[in-house]
């Protein structure tokens, strides 16, 4: 194995030089521009790319696009969904009377918004959920549905890219 | 000693208690941001102005902490070691001098140092190699077995490198004649400074200063990688927050020294040529020194943020093979020059 070492020359050997390299590197850094994002301040805003929290898009007349079908539920990995349709004199016949995303156990795997037929439930660009209480972090309808427009980019980006 | 002298030296002593302990905490804080600049972050910016409370709010929330003393330790030796660690810390500092001249305080003129005693070199160098016990005690006392490994390396770096030290300082002393700290400050008159004549001293010191106050890159008593925290794993609370205050405290002692063994302690070059008073001329000595062992300080937390920490076998080769050479090869080089120049 020692054949395979690096034969260091002399003056790496002595070290000192090396170090002030080292330093001097570092000295560099120190006025470099900071990288640092003042977080709660200044937010991030994700690209369409971004898979954040699952919401339901909620078309410009006011209702669901959801009808209820169950697929993304029984793709959900972890569970986390829950549907429970109903009848609707709507022309879509069936909408979800009970719709609840568990976020606890949501992974953010996307695979509800893949197998959706009616692009209704979409991954949207929320990212932050500190909860205190258990209820808090089960979102039900209310908290679910999105006005079409917050999700127009992400939309867009699904049908450019998939 | 009469009354007003107890007072007075009472009076330097609780001012350099709390001038090392302010210090000890805004150092905290300094690390905290060289790291950050290094790493082209920012680093604590929220309490206080720029930041500057934030070992404040750290020190409380310390001391709110349960104190857990492991079932298995021995409590008293337990108890005892950080108090051992921050009080020889504290202690070095006493023989180092800040001016050159004393001062008139309640009409007697003070001596501008805790203890003006004539083997202060010998002083230091004791006092250092106190410091090992602190670390050794507090790892065997832990009845841990990382703690005991972290206490047994402490114990075999800063004796390895012990010698080192004293070897580097003997250079100095042969130059100076006297081990007085006083002296060998007033011997670097000028340009004069001992880094000038004493490069290779100057560096092996400097090393081993690094290794005396387990800073990195020769952490290995703490090493977190391989020891969780060393000989502090099972400290809590007020214990911990004394072994971290020793740990910067050592630093702020080993800036000290070396600024006032190697670059020049008060001294400033020229100060004599500009005429001042005796009063502005003590406040720039001062000034010098606090200059001096602020810009050590950066470059040991500047060394710290920039080179990786040294392997076992690494360590002891450097101290052994390296160090301790060269460091008896700088006392025969100054020895021949002192030779031949007189």
């Amino acid at each position: 194995m020692r054949k395979n070492l690096y034969r260091l020359t002399f003056l790496e050997r002595l070290y000192i030089p090396e170090i002030l390299r080292g330093m001097a590197i570092t000295l560099r850094q120190m006025f470099r521009r900071k990288e640092t994002r003042q977080y709660p301040e200044e937010k991030w805003v994700p690209p369409p790319s971004f898979r954040g929290a699952p919401v339901l898009v909620l078309e410009e007349n006011g209702v669901e696009r959801c009808v209820a079908c169950g697929l993304c539920s029984r793709v959900c990995p972890a569970l986390a969904i829950d549907v429970q349709a109903a009848e609707t004199p709507d022309p879509k016949e069936r909408y979800p009377a009970h719709f609840e995303i568990n976020m606890l156990r949501c992974i953010f795997c996307g695979f509800c918004e893949e197998v959706c037929p009616e692009e209704a439930i979409v991954m949207s660009d929320a990212f932050e959920f500190a909860f205190t209480r258990y209820e808090d972090a089960v979102f039900g309808k209310e908290r679910l549905l999105t006005p079409v427009s917050h999700v127009r980019e992400r939309l867009t980006f699904l049908r450019e890219r998939r | 000693m009469d009354a007003v002298g107890v007072l007075i030296a009472l009076l330097k002593i609780v001012v350099l208690f709390a001038v090392v302990l302010l210090t000890v905490a805004e150092l905290v804080y300094f690390e905290r941001k060289i790291s950050a600049w290094i790493q082209n972050r920012i680093g604590p910016n929220r309490v206080g102005p720029a930041g500057l409370l934030q070992p404040y709010a750290d020190v409380l929330k310390l001391l709110m902490k349960e104190d857990v003393v492991p079932a298995a330790a021995n409590r008293f030796l337990h108890a005892l070691a950080p108090v051992v660690s921050i009080s020889i810390a504290l202690a070095a500092l006493a023989v180092v001098p800040i001016a050159g001249s004393p001062v008139t305080l309640f009409g007697r003129s003070v001596i501008p140092v805790i203890a003006d005693i004539d083997v202060g070199v010998l002083y230091i160098l004791a006092l250092s190699s106190m410091g090992v016990y602190g670390l050794t005690i507090g790892g065997w006392a832990s009845n841990n077995k990382y703690s005991l490994l972290g206490g047994l390396r402490s114990s075999a770096q800063m004796i390895s490198y012990e010698l080192s030290m004293g070897l580097s300082l003997i250079g100095v002393v042969m130059i100076t004649g006297s081990l007085r700290l006083d002296e060998i400050v007033r011997h670097q008159a000028g340009w004069m400074w001992n880094i000038v004549l004493q490069p290779i001293g100057f560096v092996t010191f400097l090393i081993a200063a690094f290794a005396e106050t387990n800073r990195l890159p020769f952490d290995l008593p703490e090493a977190e990688h391989e020891l969780v925290g060393g000989y502090h794993t099972e400290y809590s609370s007020f214990k911990f927050a004394l072994f971290y205050l020793a740990e910067y405290a050592n630093m702020i002692t080993a800036s000290a020294v070396i600024a006032t063994l190697y670059l020049g302690g008060w001294q400033v070059p020229g100060l004599s040529r500009l005429g001042l008073s005796t009063g502005a001329e003590i406040a720039m000595q001062i000034g010098a020194f606090l200059a001096k062992t602020a810009a050590m300080l950066f470059f040991f937390q500047w060394v710290r943020w920039s080179i990786p920490r040294f392997r076992y076998d690494q360590l002891m080769n450097l101290g052994w093979k390296v160090m301790f050479p060269a460091a008896l090869a700088n006392i025969v080089l100054t020895a021949l020059v002192l030779l031949f120049v007189e």
